[in-house]
């Protein structure tokens, strides 16, 4: 029996406490400084939304990790001591592994933005972040985001429940326009702009200004014009959460660096989810994936390896999904923002500008690569199994309704959508 | 995290404030309620027509602006905001005040209906005569504590669920299972009955189906239904078929839903005017075995019950009639024990743990029955007459469980107490949709995120992201197909669907997104 401790009580971190127990007998210690118990990260909005309580955004009952022998201890690791396989706290006694596994996640990126530290400037990724925020809006008639990504519109989503006047500036001339195609961002952008989001393309911060007290009064843009506001969300992506680790032997490039099979350079010691790098690139997916689902596929992962099943970090065909307000976004297989050579993206948008797909294939042998969905919902299972067997676009659109996940009576689009494709797409 | 602040208007507006309109409106649906109370000190209103409209109208009137205001002019999708703010959703003073209120109403109508101005002999008084002149164009009579209670009942499901119908006008599943609800309670349980009434019929609700209608085979039911000639024929082999037949078809086809939450009139107001109480459902899993435990007692308690009251009404002499106690109890215990062995035969592997629960209540139940028959021989069981047994039932079960508990606690348990905890009828459905159903929740590959809108929006408290995070199938006997977990889902992970059986279970824990070769997996499984 080992002792396998993993720091971080996020996705990839329980998921691998909680495959590690089904499948061994070895003694687990999570580590967490930021939350008591596991909850779903993805879901803090809905907290400050009053959509849900904290307790509903943990998926396990608290009875749940004694039950299952999983140990939790609150505490964050301040050192790591490779060489005795010893980790200090800044608080407490040592903590001795036989293997660790590093599951540290993200926190928000600061490009060095003059009064990036003010009071009132934040970003929105833990536990943490979202009471600061409370506090920070106890006070805040006006908020400026800044960075045109996934957590930037759910903060844009939850400032607007509060009637918190919002101001979003983005860098790219439509939201999130360097993951999507133009048409896709520009519907979006609409959407946003349609729930009373002051919304600025292509606007890149210079300053924020403080007042008297230290505390954020107003913002500068590159154009240099000034904008009163009393909150900064600080959503302009996120990176590894590894500077603890910065001076150690453990080899860090923007993450920690792991090879196929999730090991770092140091052994017994395993990264996973969002602090790990890989250093060969799998397929065409980033080096870092700050992604729900992949932390959870690794987390799986480790579990097979640390058990006596040496297993591959093998993720299948990319998935990913989010919501911009009302508008549901489900991606399968890849869809560039500006499509590849050989590549060629057919957009179809329902006139109530709340659906739309884009479906990226190849010019030459007419494969489907991969479709962005919007306001409609498709299948996984469907889609995987399209992309596996390399199906072309015809047949895709020729059999889209097989895909949908809709409710029950909602209205179908696949035939407008396959004679949109007819008219637009064939012989072009 | 404090509250207070908000309404200090630092910031922008509390989530929880509502406009000046919807406080007009308020007042307008207060001051027709108040016209009820008015009626109830036995206020002498010029026009008992003209008041009763007003009442009744303002109500309607501020519930549906009220709602137009909320939800109107305002972007399509779920409306949620502030939902764990507000006082009246959260468990504040607001909804201990309804819900003290709606139990108190309750009490009264089942035991006191006097202080509503029911009199035994004589004219109505109070807020039941304001009544009388809606009863009088229905049913040709005066009002009762029940007639008042069906109008504000349909009422309440016609303007909740014109305001449910606008919170989700985005979903066509909702607004039709909202359409299916109101039409079933204005039709077939409020008009029809009281016209059936006016014509000298037996009052009956065709779609209230035992044993959610514990009454239907009563004695006082069965006189009735056979000295009403054809009519009455119909409507008894109408009962008998709609549980035995109509319902498992249904059942097998479309899960409990088609009930539950399309037809039933519970189901119709917890559907409705519940629906701001869904989320304060039990989630935890010590809900769920009390859940389980106390459901199917109560099956078995009406169960034993409605044997009593048939066998206490049929006589001992074949020459009368053919089906004499005896054979009635027989071929009930025989009935139930062969039910129970083909549960048991060709279902008991999906059934670890509900089969133990399904065997000891069919057991209590047969067990019972031949207890009637050795022990007093006279009717009695457990030393009480089928009718004692029946007016404890309507007690226990139909009056203080159902309404006090079921509708008065909405604001506290949430709006399906009586339906997850309490109703027999949900009780043989949900075995049934559990059992023999091609319905289920399917649950879309990896997407899930572990969010957990769908659990905390299940009325019936089900975790369904317990499954949908495995990737796993819904598949639970008390879901009623509301449909809500698959509206709120912000990552289209859920979809009611009505599917082949095979392969609606997939308890098979999947990789959610993992490309594993098969090799790799056997090795996994081996271990």
């Amino acid at each position: 029996m080992e002792h396998i401790v993993i720091i971080g009580n996020g996705i990839s971190g329980i998921t691998a406490a909680r495959h590690i127990r089904k499948r061994s007998n070895h003694k687990i210690t999570v580590i967490s400084g930021e939350s008591d118990h596991f909850f779903s990260r993805t879901a803090l909005m809905y907290v400050y939304m009053g959509h849900m309580k904290w307790d509903h955004l943990k998926p396990y009952e608290d009875w749940f990790w004694e039950k299952n022998r999983i140990e939790l201890k609150k505490a964050w690791v301040e050192k790591i001591d490779f060489a005795k396989k010893k980790l200090r706290f800044s608080s407490g006694g040592p903590l001795e592994y036989d293997k660790l596994i590093v599951a540290t996640g993200s926190i928000y990126n600061k490009f060095g933005w003059e009064g990036e530290d003010l009071e009132g400037v934040q970003g929105l990724v833990s536990m943490q972040d979202l009471i600061e925020l409370e506090e920070n809006t106890l006070h805040t008639r006006k908020a400026v985001i800044i960075g045109g990504g996934l957590i930037g519109v759910e903060l844009a989503e939850m400032l607007r429940t509060r009637n918190i006047d919002v101001t979003f500036l983005i860098r790219e001339k439509a939201f999130w326009h360097n993951v999507l195609p133009i048409q896709d961002a520009e519907m979006i952008s609409n959407h946003i702009k349609s729930h009373g989001v002051d919304l600025r393309h292509n606007t890149e911060l210079e300053k924020i200004i403080p007042d008297e007290n230290g505390r954020v009064k107003a913002m500068m843009i590159k154009s240099g014009e000034t904008i009163d506001c009393q909150l900064v969300g600080l959503c302009a992506g996120v990176r590894p959460n590894v500077d603890f680790l910065k001076d150690s032997q453990l080899e860090i490039d923007k993450g920690i660096l792991v090879d196929q099979y999730l090991q770092t350079n140091i052994p017994d010691v395993f990264a996973i989810g969002d602090c790990a790098q890989q250093r060969e690139l799998i397929g065409q997916r980033k080096p870092v994936e700050a992604v729900w689902y992949t932390g959870r596929m690794m987390g799986e992962t480790i579990a097979a390896t640390l058990t006596g099943n040496k297993m591959r970090y093998n993720p299948g065909n990319w998935f990913n999904s989010a919501k911009f307000f009302d508008i549901e976004y489900q991606t399968y297989g890849w869809v560039w923002a500006t499509p590849k050579k050989n590549e060629q993206h057919f957009h179809w948008q329902h006139e109530s500008g709340l659906k739309g797909i884009t479906i990226a294939f190849n010019t030459e042998n007419k494969t489907f690569l991969g479709i962005n969905t919007f306001g409609i919902r498709m299948r996984h299972d469907v889609f995987d199994l399209w992309l596996t067997e390399n199906k072309k676009i015809d047949y895709v659109l020729t059999n889209l309704k097989k895909a949908n996940f809709d409710p029950e009576f909602y209205d179908h689009h696949e035939k407008e959508i396959f004679r949109s494709f007819k008219n637009n797409m064939q012989e072009a | 995290m404090s509250r207070i602040e908000h309404n200090m208007a630092l910031t922008g507006d509390a989530p929880a404030s509502i406009s000046v309109k919807q406080k007009i409106a308020v007042t307008i649906g207060m001051l027709g309620f108040i016209i009820l109370i008015l009626a109830l000190t036995n206020i002498n209103f010029p026009s008992k027509t003209l008041f009763l409209s007003l009442a009744l109208g303002m109500m309607a009137v501020g519930t549906i602006w009220f709602a137009n205001e909320a939800y109107l002019g305002k972007h399509e999708g779920i409306k949620n905001d502030g939902v764990w703010f507000k006082s009246m959703t959260a468990r504040g003073v607001l909804a201990w005040i309804t819900g003290i209120g709606l139990t108190l109403f309750y009490i009264i109508i089942y035991w006191f209906p006097q202080y509503l101005g029911l009199n035994a002999e004589g004219d109505n008084t109070g807020v039941i005569s304001l009544f009388d002149p809606l009863s009088q164009i229905l049913n040709g009579g005066a009002a009762s504590q029940w007639f008042v209670y069906g109008t504000l009942y349909t009422l309440a499901i016609l303007i909740f669920g014109y305001k449910f119908i606008l919170k989700y006008r985005h979903n066509r599943y909702e607004i039709i299972r909202t359409c299916s609800v109101m039409f079933f309670q204005l039709g077939f349980a409020f008009i029809i009955p009281e016209i059936l009434v006016r014509l000298n019929e037996p009052y009956y609700d065709f779609k209230n189906i035992w044993p959610l209608n514990y009454d239907l085979f009563a004695g006082y039911r069965l006189n009735e239904f056979f000295s009403s000639g054809n009519l009455g024929v119909f409507m008894l082999i109408l009962g008998v078929v709609s549980i035995f037949i109509i319902t498992p078809f249904l059942t097998y086809k479309y899960g409990k839903r088609w009930y539950c939450s399309w037809v039933c009139g519970c189901g119709g107001l917890a559907e409705t005017a519940g629906d701001p109480y869904r989320h304060l459902s039990d989630k935890s899993l010590f809900a769920w075995k009390v859940e389980r435990w106390v459901i199917h007692s109560v099956l078995v308690f009406v169960t034993v019950m409605t044997i009593a009251v048939v066998y206490s009404f049929l006589g001992e002499n074949s020459a009368d009639f053919w089906l004499t106690k005896d054979i009635f109890l027989w071929g009930m215990a025989g009935f139930l024990t062969l039910l129970f062995a083909l549960i048991m035969i060709f279902k008991r592997e999906q059934l670890a743990k509900d089969a133990k629960i399904g065997a000891v209540s069919y057991l209590v139940v047969i067990l019972a029955i031949i207890g009637i028959n050795y022990f007093s021989g006279n009717g009695n069981i457990f030393f009480f007459g089928g009718d004692q047994l029946r007016q404890w039932y309507g007690f226990l079960i139909g009056a203080a469980f159902s309404g006090v508990i079921g509708v008065g606690f909405y604001p506290i348990f949430g709006n399906r107490v009586w339906c997850r905890f309490g109703c027999p009828m949900a009780a043989i459905l949900g075995m049934q949709q559990r059992l023999f159903s091609k319905f289920r929740i399917t649950t879309n590959g990896g997407q899930c995120i572990s969010c957990g809108n769908c659990s905390t929006y299940c009325e019936m408290g089900i975790d369904v992201r317990a499954y949908a995070q495995k990737g796993e199938n819904i598949v639970r006997s008390s879901c009623v197909g509301c449909g809500i977990c698959s509206a709120v889902c912000p990552r289209g992970v859920l979809k009611l669907e009505n599917d082949s059986p095979s392969g609606r279970i997939n308890s098979e824990e999947v990789l959610l997104g993992n490309d594993v070769d098969l090799m790799d997996l056997l090795n996994q499984k081996s271990h």
